[in-house]
């Protein structure tokens, strides 16, 4: 049926409109801005000239973090920490989700394990405690300190879990039937069928591992060992660290210092770390939001 | 019935139906073992750890060595004179995100709902989402610029209009309201869609059946649309009531500055100032395990609550 508009209506439409594309623009205008500084040169930036478009323009901020060993450093930790991250993420939440996904009948102890993994979202032993493991079992400025405390991801594993669940019995069960053993019923017959679950956690984990700054801020002894999210808030802090540090050690690259400074070299260091979770945004979009719901409206 | 399905074990069902059961099983225990060990050395393990808070922890002398104190660390942590003001401003904090974190979101679906043209949704849906992936680091650069007073647009825009501008960052009385107001600006566009699969989840009919009744737009809304999410809105509320203690480390610790310590630092930044900053491991760790506790109260009659009224189970 179609919906009659009376003029009131119409009001409201427009006014909507306007305010929801308002509200949209201050969600998106920021990183414009961060993008426009980026591109501009120095003085457009002091004398305070650059709001959405870059004023003389140039790429010298980038080129400028490009041959800045650090910053490529800390951009490899973070691939590296980010794919070997991801992928023990996702061996475990399918080796746990699958034996918690069966039925009593079909897997005695489930009611015990899932309680066991639940616990750890009730309760946590805080950072200390959390940081003396770490310690402890000799992982200190190891990649694997970044990886292996995180690697268990209990809500994770609830959504894959419910997702193995609410598929049909009969899958399974004609795989028994055929003689598969339970890891060839899992790779043959549940993991095809489990795509779109697998596919949101794989997102999940990766906006997780290249987001995180805080494990490599406490657990790296030396800065040379920091994932790109950890050097950056040191230059977001100190905006001037990075600047002076780079500086000092390659004197070649005065030559850039007319054009830049470290409000447009960090503009630049922010949009490039950026660039990974834009590139994955569409993908994102997609499956976040069945994870999401899917996750939610379980009963 | 699972032995009627495979006629190999048929025969000897009888006499090795545990053992037989227990084999079949096998395979799932082993699938298990890698996550539990995880969880018991890095969750468990660190639960364990808490004993800390009570012992006058020597890191030389490990968890085992050191002296026991019962509960001196408490005593000495709520004696603190800056530790009341951080609760309180932890509660005012994570109060001032959970109800907003509720009303945007909601008001916003609504408002999007009234977009019929799915290709402008999509666009407004698409940008709103985006801060929501990006992490605090780098938003807190990002806000660093643009509400610095004196070179930031925000800044720019007071001075234009011949006001001071205000120092959001810096002022004890304005930083609060900034990070809540910054934290629902994050999430507002993604909490959103939790609502906007609700509202798509409303039967279409009720509509009609609303306007041959002579409702206009305003009774529908009332009347259709927010029952028709109510029950989601009271989950998602009820949900965030666990996190009543957690003020957003991220954020505040990338923004704060000891000038708004006195509103602006949190249960999690205090903890962490105390134990890695100052290495006071037995004081941060009984903040921590204050923190643990109270949420764990409030995690557990989230959930029950959850359970109880919206009949949401996590497994």
């Amino acid at each position: 049926m179609k919906i009659k508009s009376s003029p009131s209506r119409k009001i409201f439409l427009v006014c909507n409109f306007i305010f929801l594309t308002l509200i949209s623009l201050t969600c998106i205008l920021p990183f414009i801005n961060l993008l426009a500084i980026s591109f501009s040169s120095k003085t457009a930036v002091v004398s305070n000239q650059v709001s959405f478009w870059p004023v003389e323009f140039n790429t010298a901020a980038y080129t400028f973090i490009l041959d800045n060993n650090q910053f490529l450093h800390s951009l490899l930790i973070s691939v590296e920490r980010t794919l070997l991250g991801v992928a023990v993420n996702l061996l475990l939440i399918i080796l746990t989700a699958y034996p918690l996904s069966k039925s009593k009948q079909d897997f005695s102890a489930r009611s015990v394990f899932s309680w066991f993994f639940v616990v750890t979202i009730l309760f946590n032993g805080g950072l200390i405690p959390g940081y003396l493991m770490v310690k402890w079992t000799g992982l200190m400025d190891s990649i694997w300190a970044l990886i292996l405390p995180s690697a268990v991801n209990v809500f994770n594993i609830l959504v894959v879990m419910n997702y193995m669940r609410g598929l049909p019995k009969e899958l399974e069960e004609a795989a028994y039937i055929d003689g598969a053993g339970h890891i060839s019923t899992l790779v043959r017959v549940i993991l095809p069928v489990c795509t779109p679950t697998l596919a949101t956690v794989t997102l999940f984990a990766f906006v997780f591992h290249w987001n995180s700054w805080f494990d490599g801020m406490i657990y790296m002894s030396t800065t040379s060992r920091y994932p790109l999210q950890t050097y950056l808030q040191t230059v977001v802090i100190n905006p001037e660290a990075f600047f002076r540090n780079a500086t000092n050690v390659s004197s070649e690259l005065s030559r850039y210092l007319e054009l830049v400074n470290a409000r447009t070299t960090n503009a630049a260091q922010m949009f490039l770390a950026m660039i990974p979770i834009l590139l994955v945004y569409p993908f994102l979009q997609k499956y976040f939001t069945t994870g999401l719901v899917m996750g939610s409206v379980k009963g | 019935m699972e032995n009627t399905l495979n006629p190999k074990k048929k025969e000897n069902a009888a006499p090795n139906h545990k053992r037989d059961k227990f084999t079949r099983q096998l395979p799932l225990y082993f699938m298990l073992i890698p996550a539990v060990v995880l969880v018991v050395v890095y969750s468990y393990g660190s639960m364990a750890g808490t004993v800390i808070a009570f012992q006058k922890f020597n890191l030389a002398k490990g968890l085992f060595g050191s002296e026991w104190v019962g509960f001196k660390n408490f005593e000495s942590l709520f004696s603190m004179p800056t530790f009341w003001p951080v609760i309180r401003n932890t509660i005012v904090i994570a109060l001032g995100k959970m109800i907003g974190g509720i009303i945007v979101p909601v008001i916003f679906s609504l408002l999007l709902n009234e977009i019929a043209h799915s290709g402008v949704k999509r666009t407004f849906q698409t940008m709103v989402y985006l801060p929501n992936f990006l992490s605090w680091v780098i938003l807190a650069g990002l806000f660093f610029d643009i509400l610095s007073p004196s070179t930031g647009i925000i800044g720019r825009i007071f001075t234009a209009l011949g006001l001071d501008a205000p120092f959001f960052l810096g002022d004890p009385k304005l930083f609060p309201g900034t990070m809540i107001v910054l934290d629902i600006w994050k999430g507002f566009g993604f909490g959103s869609v939790i609502y906007l699969a609700a509202l798509t989840g409303i039967d279409q009919n009720l509509y009609e059946a609303a306007q041959i009744d002579g409702a206009n737009r305003i009774q529908q809304t009332w009347h259709i649309t927010l029952p028709g999410i109510l029950s989601t809105v009271i989950l998602m509320t009820v949900l965030s009531m666990s996190n009543i203690l957690n003020g957003g480390f991220d954020e505040i610790y990338n923004l704060y500055n000891a000038s708004v310590y006195s509103t602006g630092d949190i249960l999690d930044t205090f903890v962490f100032r105390l134990g890695i900053e100052n290495a006071q491991f037995a004081l941060s760790t009984a903040a921590g395990l204050f923190k643990s506790g109270v949420s764990f109260v409030f995690i557990v009659a989230s959930y029950w609550l959850a359970d109880k009224f919206a009949g949401y189970r996590i497994f």
